[in-house]
């Protein structure tokens, strides 16, 4: 009774699979037939490619900040609302909110909130007398990068957050109980009992958060294409890219090898640093 | 006394990130253009639909809004009835086979069918599944699975044993097992993986993005999209379209909250 499913499965994903990295020895570009080139593209991507380094930079610097803003901010914030008191179940639906909307309503909306002239965002900062604050987020090769990871975890603070309050209701209530009766301040209490027992949902969180953030492509795409001058270009852009625009079907599935190659050591990497903090 | 003003004031915040950018959007689908650069967060001068009128006459939402519709509802339809047969399978295999299954859709799981990008262009392209709304749907069931056979099989299998050994043994083959017993039980389970699966979909850019270039097969996301260039920064029918883009989805969370948010939340979880 599995079977449709894995035969589906099988055709339309690990075929493309094996079969990109057949792509990934060939120049071609659709229209002549391909080239069998060895490693060609597999030399040049390493070594004569400065795109591809600045990419690989984007990369990682998006998918670090927003790992690391969107789990404080969600753990913050399920702290914060952890009791289901109706004022915190109303705010919980609120956060959540952002999640359900499409990656390119959410770019819309930045757009504009992020727009030069007309944008909330430098209106706000010049309403309290910040206009250094006041800059062409999206349209600067220094801020636009930074701008979108902030919509990013604008986007899915919120679902992050009712992870974190369901692993936080399984807490024992007795450990705070004991903590309290031991004198602990409210920071004790988090550093010794919150913070240990939340780990297995932190590793959940971060897991989740790092895969959607190298499938950002949405919401870059939307917002500035990769622009301006790449600045906030990442994998799934630059493979794009490399098959439209350029047509380089070859090179686009070594971009692609390399992309998998990046997501799963971020996330065995992320994963055993966060499993040796667990055994502590 | 320091800590309730910290949290106070940080919940306050983040409360109006979310408000004023949605009162930009829905205040600005009654405004003019000049309206909604000048006075953004005012009140529109009149409360009236003719963005709405305007948008639907000049542009294709209304075929793309069709096109969502279809091919959400044949995605999230087909992959809860692939998703659930083969989570059921796998729940009650005990043999390697059933551990194989899982390991395939395990790799699906940490590496994303996104990563595919390339060849499924090729190979759709010789298929000559571009530009159908086939091409998507079966696109979008291939990249959906991974997670909805895992979100189904931790249900499946904290079902009770006895409850299918029973009808085993009255001589009921698996699928009567499946249809009879499992499905009828697993209700919840298959609604939070359906909203889960509702969200993406109607969401999803990338593949119809690769796929499509015909204007009237665009889904409500590409189409959202090209109105960037279309309308330039006419922001009045941008959020226009942002709206209609998200009603069904606003108008499902209103009415079913806590479905919505444990649906979306199993999907991280479970993954």
């Amino acid at each position: 009774m599995g079977l449709p499913a894995a035969v589906l499965f099988g055709l339309f994903y690990f075929v493309p699979f094996i079969a990109n990295l057949r792509y990934s020895l060939t120049k071609w570009d659709r229209i002549t037939e391909p080239e069998f080139v060895g490693v060609r593209n597999f030399v040049n991507l390493l070594t004569n490619d400065d795109l591809f380094y600045k990419v690989l930079g984007n990369n990682l610097r998006f998918t670090f900040l927003v790992v690391l803003f969107q789990t404080l901010f969600s753990l913050i914030f399920a702290l914060f609302l952890v009791k289901n008191t109706r004022a915190n179940i109303a705010l919980r639906t609120l956060f959540f909110f952002p999640t359900i909307l499409s990656s390119v309503s959410v770019g819309m909306i930045w757009l504009f909130m992020y727009d030069p002239n007309f944008g909330a965002v430098n209106l706000f900062f010049t309403r309290l007398g910040l206009e250094n604050f006041a800059l062409n987020w999206l349209g600067s090769e220094g801020s636009a990068l930074y701008a979108i990871a902030f919509t990013q975890v604008w986007f899915h603070t919120g679902q992050m957050m009712v992870i974190y309050i369901a692993g936080l209701q399984q807490i024992p209530q007795e450990l705070y109980e004991s903590a309290e009766m031991d004198g602990a301040s409210r920071w004790q209490q988090f550093r010794n009992v919150t913070w240990p027992m939340s780990i297995p949902t932190t590793i959940v969180v971060m897991a989740y958060t790092t895969i959607q953030s190298f499938r950002a492509f949405d919401l870059i795409f939307s917002m500035t294409q990769g622009g301006p001058n790449n600045s906030t270009n990442i994998f799934a852009v630059l493979i794009y890219q490399t098959v439209f625009s350029e047509l380089r079907i070859g090179y686009a599935a070594t971009q692609s090898i390399f992309f998998i190659l990046v997501l799963v050591l971020v996330t065995v990497l992320q994963r055993r640093f966060l499993s040796s903090r667990y055994e502590k | 006394m320091i800590y309730k003003s910290i949290r106070y004031v940080s919940l306050t915040i983040f409360a109006l990130l979310i408000i004023i950018p949605s009162a930009i959007v829905v205040l600005g689908s009654s405004k003019t253009d000049a309206e909604v650069y000048n006075k953004p967060l005012a009140l529109p001068e009149s409360w009236n639909l003719n963005n709405f009128r305007f948008l639907f006459e000049v542009s294709n939402v209304g075929r793309s809004f069709m096109n969502s519709v279809i091919v959400t509802g044949f995605s999230v339809t087909i992959t809860l009835v692939l998703a659930s047969m083969c989570a059921f399978a796998i729940s009650r295999m005990i043999t390697v086979t059933g551990k194989i299954l899982f390991s395939l859709f395990a790799v699906g799981l940490a590496i994303p069918g996104q990563v595919n990008l390339v060849p499924i262009f090729i190979l759709f392209n010789d298929l000559q599944l571009t530009n159908k709304l086939s091409g998507i749907v079966l696109i979008n069931v291939v990249t959906t699975l991974p997670i909805s056979v895992f979100i189904l099989t931790a249900f499946f299998r904290e079902l009770p044993k006895e409850m299918y050994e029973a009808s085993e043994v009255d001589g009921a083959t698996p699928f009567r097992v499946y249809r009879s017993i499992a499905l009828p039980l697993s209700r919840p389970a298959m609604g939070a993986t359906a909203i889960f699966l509702f969200v993406i979909t109607w969401n999803e850019l990338l593949f119809p993005l690769l796929l499509i270039t015909d204007n009237d097969k665009r889904t409500l996301p590409l189409t959202l999209l090209s109105f960037r260039g279309e309308f330039f920064s006419n922001y009045s029918m941008i959020f226009t379209a942002v709206l209609v883009a998200s009603i069904p989805m606003v108008a499902m969370y209103l009415l079913m909250q806590r479905s919505f948010i444990s649906g979306l939340t199993a999907g991280a979880v479970k993954g």
